[in-house]
């Protein structure tokens, strides 16, 4: 395979300009009555506008307390929280909420009304005029990767747990807010969709720049979407609040170490994006062109393969040469959607996708779904090897503050696995602090 | 029969069209009223049991009893058949319309409050529609069970066919006794099924696509 640095995509230029505000925790407390400890107890944290901040943590530790305090579904006990500067217990509470987007599990679609419908919601609360509303539920269709015409008038149980989110992620997104509130959205879905709606919403992320705040149970999802990962112990005491590079490089106390698993080679795949990856440019041929043409094509380039684009340049099929027929390159026959993983995706979401494709390599895609290249196994996997020396050589350096490996072990044996279940309360004891 | 029928078919269809309007006009008070307590008794979970006990105890109740028990208050004629239709009709549609707005998911009722829905709108948008076929199904039990009901709220001179069953038992032994309680009952089981059918048609037409089984 030779490769093709030029088609390397450049999405690192942060130059969009930042929709999102930026909100403030200062000394958030919220207690229930009869419970000994309070559920978020002086929470102070600053995030940041226009970025990802996750909140993840252990069930029952206050995370999803912390994020419907944002939008007033629950009122703190004391302390305060500013959104672009303004204390949110000024202003009234629906008015508030019309303008925070918010996504929880499965989309929670209201099963009545149409996808349309469902999108509307906010804007037609905010009153805005039918042909505004309207081309707004187009364009977020069209944002979140669902046919206008196909999917506009469908109702929520005529859609795939997906697409249910997908539009879900739309609802949030309709009325334009500066800050979108999400509660494990993509934990009602299937491994390789959750990592598409991932993708996607970094995709989305990347042009729009909102203040997103996003709970989680899973590590690897904060690693992968999170700008900033706010990690948290019972009642919301702040473990660590910091870039998921550096809470993996040098985590805070135990605790994290424990709950990130940090110092394993493997974690830090989560930290490299496929477009480091160098990319093979594997020869494309779009519907409608001539088979001789294209044939010729790919031989000078030396594949034996194409992969098949639609008229936008996204990408429908990877198929062998000697398997196409007729003059013209048709559509696929087959439905079924192709297996791609955006640019942003992470290494093992790259080489999860391999697992299952008959080729060597996964397709990549940039914005707007467009062909960008092939990450192949062999690069893919010299990137993981060049990763983890490095990480080796890092840990080695520090070998001398690291625990030694039976304290590491005993403590694993204290703190389970953290991306196991989210039943409520099965931690609480657990994660009480010691002497009490 | 026949001849009982063309006879008095000016007074049967008279009759017949006050028996479905007694019915009518007393389901819809019924269901504004069982849909008002319903929310009430969903907003306030102390309520529920109370409710559900008078569902229970009321269905219990003879009709005719009622009648009599108001009677010294009301007097006789329309007002007690009004009452004791409206107060049958309600039992069933308050049944439903509680247990129908408690299955609305709370993760759909948080959502419509994350969204900035207020109170009112998330009861008119949210809570009403998807509660709705079941509501409707009580108003169907409902309203057949108002059909036979208001056949004896004619026991206090109220209007509508049972005014001709009273008759035919009054008259027993007489020449016409006999077709005057068949034609009344025969006519009640016919406007009955009709109500049924135009309700179905309704549900239809008021149940939105996206919920309907």
């Amino acid at each position: 395979m030779s490769t093709d640095t030029d088609r390397t995509p450049d999405h690192s230029s942060n130059t969009t300009e930042v929709s999102g505000v930026e909100i403030v925790f200062d000394e958030v407390v919220k207690t229930y009555p009869g419970l000994q400890y309070p559920a978020v107890d002086r929470l102070s944290i600053t995030i940041p506008a226009g970025e990802i901040v996750m909140f993840v943590g252990p069930s029952g530790c206050g995370k999803t307390t912390s994020l419907k305090m944002i939008n007033r579904l629950l009122e703190p006990t004391s302390g305060t929280i500013t959104i672009d500067g303004v204390d949110i217990r000024k202003r009234d509470d629906d008015d508030l909420r019309r303008h925070i987007g918010f996504v929880i599990q499965g989309g929670s679609l209201f099963p009545h009304m149409t996808v349309a419908q469902n999108i509307a919601m906010v804007p037609k609360l905010l009153k805005w005029d039918k042909s505004r509303t309207a081309d707004r539920v187009e364009e977020l269709l069209d944002l979140v990767g669902l046919d206008p015409g196909r999917f506009r008038d469908r109702f929520p149980r005529e859609l795939s747990g997906g697409e249910q989110q997908r539009v879900g992620v739309a609802r949030g997104l309709a009325a334009d807010p500066p800050v979108i509130l999400m509660d494990e959205p993509f934990g009602a879905v299937d491994p390789i969709t959750r990592q598409r709606l991932q993708d996607e919403l970094l995709t989305i992320q990347e042009a729009l720049r909102k203040t997103i705040v996003c709970v989680t149970h899973d590590i690897d999802e904060a690693i992968k979407l999170g700008d900033r990962i706010l990690i948290t112990e019972a009642s919301a005491k702040v473990a660590q609040y910091d870039t998921p590079a550096n809470i993996l490089s040098s985590p805070a106390n135990d605790f994290v170490r424990d709950f990130v698993g940090a110092g394993s080679a493997l974690k830090t795949l989560s930290l490299s994006r496929v477009d480091e990856v160098q990319l093979y440019h594997q020869s494309s041929a779009r519907v409608g062109e001539s088979l001789a043409e294209v044939t010729r094509r790919a031989r000078d380039h030396g594949d034996r393969s194409v992969i098949l684009l639609d008229r936008n340049d996204r990408p429908l099929d990877w198929v062998w040469l000697s398997d196409l027929e007729g003059d013209q390159i048709r559509e696929p026959r087959h439905d079924r959607d192709m297996l791609t993983v955006s640019h942003l995706a992470t290494l093992n979401d790259a080489l999860n996708s391999m697992l299952v494709s008959i080729h060597d390599g996964v397709v990549v895609t940039g914005g707007n779904d467009k062909y960008v290249g092939v990450a192949g196994f062999t690069e893919v996997t010299q990137l993981i090897t060049r990763k983890a020396t490095e990480a080796h050589e890092r840990e080695t350096a520090d070998i001398a503050r690291a625990p030694s490996d039976e304290e590491l072990d005993e403590q694993i044996d204290e703190v389970p696995d953290a991306g196991s279940g989210d039943d409520d309360g099965d931690d609480d004891d657990r994660q009480r602090p010691e002497g009490e | 029969m026949w001849q009982f029928v063309v006879d008095r078919w000016a007074d049967i269809s008279y009759r017949s069209f006050q028996h479905v309007s007694l019915v009518v006009q007393s389901v819809l008070l019924a269901t504004v009223i069982a849909v008002s307590v319903a929310l009430l008794v969903t907003s306030y979970a102390k309520l529920k049991p109370v409710a559900n006990f008078i569902t229970s105890v009321g269905l219990t109740l003879p009709s005719l009893a009622l009648l009599g028990l108001l009677l010294p208050l009301v007097g006789i004629g329309t007002l007690p058949a009004v009452i004791v239709v409206t107060f049958y009709a309600t039992l069933p549609i308050l049944r439903n319309a509680v247990v129908g707005l408690e299955s609305v998911s709370p993760n759909l009722l948080e959502s419509a409050r994350g969204m900035g829905m207020g109170q009112l709108r998330t009861f008119a948008d949210v809570r009403l529609p998807l509660a709705w076929p079941v509501i409707v199904a009580g108003l169907r039990v409902s309203t057949q069970m108002s059909m036979g009901v208001a056949a004896i709220a004619a026991y206090a001179l109220g209007p509508g066919l049972g005014g001709y069953i009273f008759t035919g038992l009054a008259q027993i032994g007489g020449a016409n006794a006999v077709n005057y309680a068949l034609v009344a009952t025969i006519g009640i089981v016919i406007l009955a099924l009709l109500l049924d059918l135009g309700l179905l048609v309704i549900e239809r037409l008021t149940t939105s696509k996206g919920i309907r089984i």
